[in-house]
C-alpha cells in the first residue's frame, strides 16, 4: 500500500494497513542509527520546522534528529521567544512558515485540534506532535513498535495504561493504535481520571491495579501531570503512588516478563519507582531510541505526498 | 397601496386555517381573506404551490448593537431577518452597554428606529451589567416598553436574588426568560461531556449544569408564582422536567434552536467552530428526544439563539473559540428540513412554533394572519433545496453551523407591516 496523506494528525483516522506500513517503513529505518554516518539522503533539501508551543525535550530532540538522519534542514522554533508572544494566531504562524516555503510543520499545541486546524490551513504537511488532551501519534507509534520488536505481535497482547488518562494524549493514542491492531486494552486511574464513555473506544476501565497488571503482557506508564492545567479534583502525590505506584512489589503479582514502558519525563516515585525504571523489565530507554526509526518513517512518508503534489507528470 | 396574494396555501394556526386561499393586504393590514378574492390592484402575487404564512418571530436573537457592531448591526441582522422570514425579532441585553435600565432602552430604541428594517423588541436585563447582583428597576423598564427580562448568557447565581426577580417581574407582568447553566458545572467545557469530548480531548459541559438550573428556576417560579420561558434548551432530563412542569398547571414555557434538533455533538467532531454553542450540541437521544418535544407540546417555540462572531473570534483553537451559531437565515429550512420532512410537525404545527406561540408568550400581537393585524407575512416555497453557502448569508458573521448542507424551503417574498421588504 501507498501513503497518501500529507498529514500525521492522530491514529484515530488511520487503518491498520497505515499503521502497519509506518511500523515497516521504521524498522528499516532503524538501522541507520547504527551506522557510524548516521545519515541518509532521503529528506535531502526538504525543511522541517518544529514548531512547539509547549516544552519538549524528547518529542522535540527526536524529530529533529529524525530530520536530520534523513538530511533535512531543520528549524525549532520555540514560542515563547517568537512573535506568538505579541499575539500572532497559529494559523498565521503556519501561514508565514509556508510562506518560507517550509515543507513539514511538526507542531506541539496545548489546545487539543491545533494540529488539524493548522492542517486544514496549509498546503504543507503537519505532523502532530502532541495536541492538547488529544493525540500524540508518534509516541504511540513508537510505543506500539517497541511491543512488537520485544514480544514479535500486537494482536491478542493485553496492555494495560496506567495513569492520567483523562488528560493524556499518549493514552488516546496508544488506545486507538493498539485497538487497530488487535491488543486488548485496559485503562487503570481514580476514578477522577477516568474519562467519560471511554468504554466507547473499546478498553476495559478499572481502578484496581493488581487486576489491570495481572494478566499485562505490557504497561504504560503515564506521567501524572501536575503542571498540565488542574482541574479541581486531582489526586494527592503520595497517595497516587501508594494505590497506583508501579514498584516493584507490585510487578511481582504481574507476569515474570511483562514490559514496562513510559513516554517520558519519568517523575520517580510518584508513578514509577527508580527500581522499576531502571530495573530489567523497563524499555523506557529503548522507546527513545525507537522514537528515532518512527519520526523517521513519519516524516518521510509524509514528505512523499508533497512530492507527488509538485510533480508535473502528475496531473497531466 | 394594496397587495392580492393568491392561490397560496394559507397557513394561519390562530384562524384555524390550512387551505387554499387569497389574502389581501391594504394599508399595511392583512385587510381580507377568502377563498378567491377580487380586487382593484395591479399588485398581485401568484402564491400557488406556496406556502403563505405569518412572518417569523424570533424571540432569541443577540443583535450585538450597540458595542458589537463587528459582528453584527441592528441593520445587518434585521435585513439577514427577512431574507430568513422573519419579521420581528426579540432582541437579547447582553449588548455593550448591556440593556439595564431606561436609558439604554432609550439607546436601543433610538438605533432600532433610524436603522432596522425589521420589528425589534426589546428584552432587558434581569441584573444590572448581567452581574448576577443587583436587580434592574422592572418597573422603569415596564415604562420603556420592553417585552421580557433574561440575563441570557449567563443565569443569575444567587437564588435568593433570583426569587427576588421572579417577584417583581410577575408585579409587572413581564416574562422572564431563563438561561439555565450553572457555570460551577460546566466550568471551562467547551462540548458535550461524553464520549465526544474524550475523543478530541476537550472539556466536557455535563448536562447537569442545565438540568439543575432548569429545575431550579421551575421551583423558584413557582414559589413566585411567575411565568417563565426556558431558553434554549438541549437534553432530555430538561425536557423531562419542563414537561413535569407543564403537568403540574405551572407557567412554564421553552424554546429550542434549530442546531439543537438537527445536529448531535458527532457534528463537532474535526473540530468546526461553528459547532461550538452553549449549551453543546448533545447526544443524537437528545436530538431527537427534542424533536419528539416540538412533535409532543413540551417545547413550545423555536428560536434561533442567532449569536454573531467574527472570524477572529471563531477561526481560532476549539477551546479558544467563542460560543454562538447565527440562524436568522436557516431556522425556517432548518425546521422544514428536519421537521417537516421527517413528519415530527405539520405545516400548522411549525407555525405555531415559529410565529404564533412566541407572539403569544411574549404577548405581543403578531404570529398570525387575522383581518385587520399587521401585514407581517411571508409566501416560501416549501420544496425547494438549496445549499447554504458561506458567501451568501447575509448576516455580518458568517458562523453557520450549516455552511455546506442541503436544505429544503426558501422564503419568496417577505411583507413587513404591508410592504415588501424582501423578495428572492
Amino acid at each position: 500500500m501507498v501513503w497518501n496523506k500529507k498529514d500525521l494528525l492522530g491514529l484515530e483516522d488511520l487503518t491498520k494497513e497505515e499503521i502497519g506500513l509506518i511500523l515497516a517503513t521504521a524498522e528499516s529505518f532503524k538501522e541507520i542509527s547504527t551506522r557510524e554516518i548516521k545519515k541518509v539522503p532521503a529528506l535531502r533539501g526538504k525543511t522541517v520546522v518544529n514548531l512547539f508551543y509547549e516544552p519538549s525535550t524528547r518529542t522535540r530532540v527526536s524529530f529533529e534528529v529524525a530530520a536530520k538522519r534523513l538530511s533535512a534542514d531543520v528549524i525549532n522554533i520555540a514560542t515563547e521567544t517568537s512573535s506568538v508572544k505579541k499575539g500572532e494566531t497559529l494559523i498565521d504562524t503556519g501561514m508565514n512558515i509556508q510562506a518560507l516555503k517550509a515543507d513539514i510543520i511538526v507542531v506541539r499545541h496545548n489546545a487539543s485540534g491545533a494540529a488539524a486546524m493548522l492542517a486544514r490551513q496549509v498546503d504543507i504537511s503537519v505532523v502532530n506532535a502532541g495536541d492538547g488532551w488529544h493525540e500524540h501519534p508518534t509516541q504511540a507509534l513508537l510505543d506500539i513498535f517497541t511491543l512488537k520488536e520485544k514480544l514479535g505481535k500486537i494482536e491478542g497482547l493485553n496492555v494495560a495504561i496506567v495513569g492520567d488518562i483523562a488528560h493524556s494524549r499518549v493514552a488516546r493514542s496508544n488506545i486507538w493504535g493498539l485497538t487497530k491492531l488487535g491488543a486488548k486494552v485496559t485503562v487503570c486511574a481514580p476514578k477522577m481520571l477516568i474519562p467519560t464513555a471511554i468504554e466507547e473506544m473499546g478498553v476495559s476501565v478499572t481502578q484496581d491495579i493488581d487486576e489491570a497488571l495481572k494478566n499485562a503482557d505490557a504497561v504504560n506508564v503515564l506521567r501524572m501531570q501536575f503542571e498540565r492545567d488542574a482541574d479541581a479534583a486531582f489526586p494527592e502525590q503520595l497517595d497516587y503512588f501508594k494505590n497506583f505506584g508501579i514498584t516493584e512489589e507490585r510487578l511481582k503479582k504481574a507476569k515474570k516478563e511483562i514490559i514496562v514502558m513510559h513516554p517520558g519525563p519519568i517523575n520517580r516515585g510518584i508513578e514509577i519507582s527508580s527500581e522499576v525504571a531502571d530495573g530489567t523489565n523497563s524499555v523506557i530507554l529503548e522507546q527513545v531510541t525507537n522514537g528515532i526509526a518512527v519520526r523517521m518513517a513519519v516524516l518521510f512518508l509524509v514528505a512523499q505526498t508533497q512530492e507527488k503534489k509538485d510533480d508535473p507528470l502528475d496531473s497531466a | 397601496m394594496k397587495i392580492l396574494i393568491k392561490n397560496g396555501r394559507l397557513v394561519d394556526p390562530q384562524n384555524n386555517l390550512d387551505a387554499i386561499m387569497d389574502i389581501l393586504i391594504a394599508e399595511g393590514k392583512i385587510a381580507q381573506v377568502a377563498r378567491s378574492i377580487q380586487a382593484d390592484t395591479q399588485n398581485i402575487i401568484d402564491a400557488t404551490d406556496k406556502i403563505v404564512m405569518p412572518g417569523l418571530v424570533d424571540m432569541h436573537v443577540h443583535l450585538r448593537e450597540p458595542g458589537r457592531e463587528d459582528k453584527e448591526t441592528v441593520a445587518s441582522a434585521t435585513q439577514a431577518a427577512l431574507k430568513g422570514g422573519v419579521t420581528s425579532v426579540l432582541a437579547m441585553p447582553n449588548t455593550n452597554p448591556a440593556i439595564d435600565g431606561a436609558g439604554q432602552v432609550r439607546l436601543l430604541r433610538e438605533i432600532i428606529r433610524k436603522s432596522s428594517l425589521a420589528n425589534v423588541f426589546i428584552a432587558a436585563a434581569i441584573t444590572k451589567g448581567r452581574l448576577g447582583q443587583e436587580l434592574t428597576d422592572l418597573a422603569a423598564l415596564k415604562k420603556e416598553g420592553i417585552a421580557a427580562i433574561s440575563d441570557d448568557g449567563t443565569s443569575v447565581d444567587n437564588q435568593d436574588l433570583m426569587l427576588g426577580a421572579l417577584k417583581n417581574a410577575k408585579q409587572q407582568n413581564l416574562l422572564v426568560i431563563c438561561h439555565c447553566e450553572d457555570k460551577s458545572l460546566s466550568a471551562n467545557g467547551v462540548v458535550n461531556l461524553g464520549f465526544t469530548s474524550t475523543r478530541l480531548g476537550l472539556r466536557g459541559i455535563s448536562k447537569e449544569s442545565e438540568y439543575t438550573r432548569v429545575a431550579r428556576d421551575i421551583q423558584l417560579a413557582k414559589n413566585a408564582q411567575a411565568p417563565i420561558h426556558i431558553a434554549h434548551v438541549s437534553c432530555q432530563e430538561s425536557l423531562d422536567l419542563i414537561a413535569q412542569a407543564k403537568k403540574q398547571g405551572l407557567k412554564v414555557t421553552a424554546e429550542t434552536a434549530p442546531h439543537y434538533f438537527s445536529l448531535s455533538e458527532e457534528a463537532v467532531l474535526g473540530y468546526d467552530t461553528n459547532m461550538k454553542v452553549n449549551p453543546p450540541l448533545r447526544s443524537r437521544q437528545d436530538m431527537l428526544s427534542l424533536k419528539q418535544a416540538l412533535k409532543d407540546g413540551v417545547i413550545d417555540v423555536i428560536a434561533s439563539d442567532h449569536a454573531p462572531h467574527t472570524e477572529n473570534e471563531k477561526a481560532i483553537e476549539f477551546e479558544r473559540a467563542e460560543f454562538g451559531a447565527v440562524g436568522l437565515e436557516t431556522e425556517l429550512a432548518v425546521a422544514i428540513t428536519e421537521l417537516i420532512d421527517k413528519g415530527f410537525l405539520d405545516w400548522p404545527g411549525l407555525v405555531r412554533k415559529m410565529c404564533l406561540n412566541p407572539a403569544r408568550i411574549l404577548g405581543i400581537n403578531k404570529g398570525a394572519l387575522t383581518v385587520g393585524a399587521d401585514a407581517d407575512l411571508i409566501v416560501v416555497s416549501p420544496d425547494e433545496e438549496w445549499t447554504v453557502k458561506k458567501e451568501e448569508l447575509w448576516s455580518k458573521s458568517k458562523n453557520s453551523p450549516f455552511i455546506g448542507k442541503k436544505l429544503r424551503g426558501v422564503v419568496e417574498y417577505t411583507f413587513l407591516g404591508g410592504e415588501a421588504v424582501y423578495k428572492r
